[in-house]
């Protein structure tokens, strides 16, 4: 069996704040292998972002729980020295694009002076050697190289995101986390912002982690789907499964919302809105909008294996 | 003869545009020469009582700036607004209260929308108190019809909240709510749910629909996606750069799309389906032209793989009808 590039169990994440202890991240799991992608998909303040974060270990300060385990190449991320963990791990073998990084670009610094930071002060490279491969990467992501020495204000929104892509892909990374990617580009750039990450995963072989709230988007990337609802991830399935066959209550429903364009079917919506992750219901979260719910969802539903790898969090499957 | 006239007298449009444009004037410079962000150029369509269209357009190609200009919050610089019969193109600053009683604006960011300092109800009483109602009983009515009418019950649950205590979906009904208050004849809803997610957004496109048909509201749907137009309405325009490069009927568009425009937006729009992983789509190089400066004839033409030289980079293309109601901005379809 291939050994697995990343596997995150029962990772928790709670913060504290004057309302209480927000539950953002809450016994999650979930693995990959080295060149696939996972989408996690969810509607939004559900933990996506959160996940995100506890992965590469920008934690918010007033973080209160945090446990589980991030094996990533056999190394426990939670455990490892923040030392180390700089040094190695963040934005070298595991980089991170926040949502809308695009607009988080100096504008009064050149571009390649930009891309140049994390070579020169983490790996010490000389400055033209870094802005040498700088120009290189920027051109792999389709960006002419003359580009490093212009400013973001002259780059349009789909130009400004390949050179967060192109940023990201500096240091060799081996796994990608996306977050929103595309949510402030128009539909074209869109389409070409995911033709260039498929390209680049297929050629350098870099897992991804891709965060989206648009479930249509996700079949653009992703092998595998972990669906999140109100801080957990309810359902972990295989993508060909998935969009023919999602088994969670949630993930039914969800998909029976999502428009589509080639054919037509019958849109639902599901009433109700998500629980507050403040306080969130005991049993089953999504047990109170759940058209199957039944007596036993008040009490924790368990993981349900349907195999090795995947799982369904719902009590309807137990046997 | 009669069922004719009778017909016609159904048909009779409520809301008539011709030729809208919109230009802003920039200078540059202390004695900069003037020059124009074209943002709406030559725009034309009608609406009939009780009907619902979709525009699709994308951002940068002169989405809120339509929306802004038809109900009048922007002087048009050329073209005719008609509404009802009436010429509202260059209405003086009273006679427009009339305007804005028979129009109402359904917002994108619903938050940034709502003022966040008034409750709902006090929100929901603005427009009746600017529009003369001056019975607090009667507004008090008005006010629960509406939110019963966005099914923002029980009312009383509702009337005493601030905007941020309401959930995004919840937000965005109350916006309708304050739209359709004044028992509007139209509404235009410039990208009412994508700031929503994707379970809610059905819901608030339903929640329209259903306003239309009960109270036979026109409604201009506003939106950059394309997949939620056909559960919303017949007929589609379709935008691009100022112009609407094609228009036809909803199922004719998405069944044969004409122009290459249209036919491009829907290759690379997905649908939930695990084998796009592994498809590297067709997708036009560049982006949208600046509207201060587009390019010369058609001008989707630096974009285009069926550009023809010497004609689409030199005049505009003319309109041509390709099928029933189907028309498009285009020259592979003739030579007009």
């Amino acid at each position: 069996m291939e050994k697995s590039h990343l596997t995150v169990k029962n990772l928790v994440m709670y913060y504290r704040t004057l309302k209480g202890e927000v539950k953002a991240v809450d016994d999650v799991s979930f693995s990959l292998l080295r060149g696939e992608t996972v989408a996690v998909i969810g509607e939004s303040g559900c933990g996506k972002s959160s996940l995100a974060k506890s992965i590469i270990r920008l934690l918010p300060r007033n973080v209160s729980t945090y446990k589980g385990v991030i094996l990533f190449n056999d190394l426990n991320l939670i455990e490892l020295d923040e030392e180390v963990f700089t040094r190695d791990i963040r934005w070298v073998k595991i980089t991170y694009v926040p949502q809308a990084a695009l607009n988080s670009l100096n504008p009064v610094i050149k571009i390649g002076d930009q891309m140049v930071e994390p070579l020169i002060l983490r790996q010490k490279m000389d400055r033209r050697e870094a802005l040498d491969k700088a120009a290189k990467t920027l051109r792999r992501v389709g960006i002419s190289e003359n580009f490093i020495h212009h400013y973001p204000f002259e780059l349009s929104g789909g130009m400004k995101q390949r050179v967060i892509i192109a940023m990201s892909l500096l240091t060799n990374p081996e796994l990608m986390i996306l977050d929103e990617p595309t949510s402030s580009l128009d539909v074209l750039t869109q389409a070409n912002i995911m033709n260039l990450l498929k390209n680049i995963r297929k050629d350098l072989k870099l897992s991804m982690i891709f965060i989206t709230h648009d479930v249509s988007l996700s079949s653009e990337l992703a092998d595998k789907i972990a669906v999140m609802y109100a801080g957990q991830v309810v359902e972990f399935n295989d993508a060909n499964t998935f969009y023919h066959d999602p088994k969670h209550p949630y993930s039914q429903k969800l998909m029976e919302s999502v428009p589509t364009l080639r054919t037509e079917k019958k849109l639902n919506f599901i009433p109700g809105a998500p629980p507050s992750l403040l306080n969130p219901p005991k049993g089953c979260r999504f047990a109170e909008r759940c058209p199957y719910a039944f007596d036993k969802c008040v009490e924790e539903p368990p993981l349900v294996y349907m195999n090795e790898n995947f799982y369904v969090k719902c009590w309807l499957y137990v046997k | 003869m009669l069922a004719l006239c009778e017909v016609m007298i159904m048909n009779a449009s409520l809301l008539n545009v011709e030729g809208l444009r919109k230009y802003f004037e920039v200078r540059r410079g202390f004695l900069g020469r003037r020059e124009y962000i074209r943002a709406v150029d030559g725009v034309s369509f009608s609406l009939n009582k009780g009907e619902a269209i979709s525009i699709v357009v994308e951002s940068g190609c002169g989405k809120t700036t339509l929306s802004k200009t038809i109900l009048r919050l922007y002087e048009p610089t050329d073209g005719r607004i008609i509404f009802a019969g009436k010429d509202v193109t260059h209405l003086s600053w009273k006679e427009l209260k009339w305007y804005r009683r028979e129009t109402g604006l359904v917002q994108q960011d619903p938050f940034g929308a709502l003022p966040s300092f008034m409750t709902v109800k006090r929100i929901l009483e603005e427009p009746l108190i600017i529009h003369g109602v001056k019975d607090r009983r009667e507004r008090d009515k008005r006010v629960y019809k509406a939110l019963e009418q966005v099914k923002l019950t029980p009312v009383e649950e509702f009337i005493g909240k601030y905007p941020h205590m309401l959930s995004g979906g919840q937000q965005q009904r109350l916006v309708i709510a304050r739209a359709i208050i004044l028992e509007p004849k139209l509404i235009i809803a410039d990208e009412p749910v994508s700031m929503l997610d994707a379970s809610v957004r059905i819901e608030i496109l339903k929640l329209l629909q259903k306003l239309q048909k009960d109270y036979e509201l026109s409604i201009i749907y506003i939106t950059h996606d394309l997949s939620t137009t056909r559960y919303f309405s017949e007929k589609i325009y379709i935008m691009y750069a100022g112009h609407i490069v094609e228009s036809a009927e909803t199922k004719g568009i998405l069944a044969n799309p004409a122009h290459p425009y249209t036919r491009a937006l829907l290759n690379v729009i997905p649908d939930p389906d695990p084998s796009n992983r592994f498809i590297i789509k067709n997708v036009p190089a560049g982006e949208p032209p600046n509207l201060l400066n587009p390019p010369t004839g058609c001008r989707f033409n630096p974009r285009c793989e069926n550009m023809i030289k010497g004609i689409c980079d030199v005049k505009q293309p003319p309109v041509i009808e390709v099928g029933k109601s189907h028309y498009v901005k285009c020259w592979l379809y003739g030579r007009a």
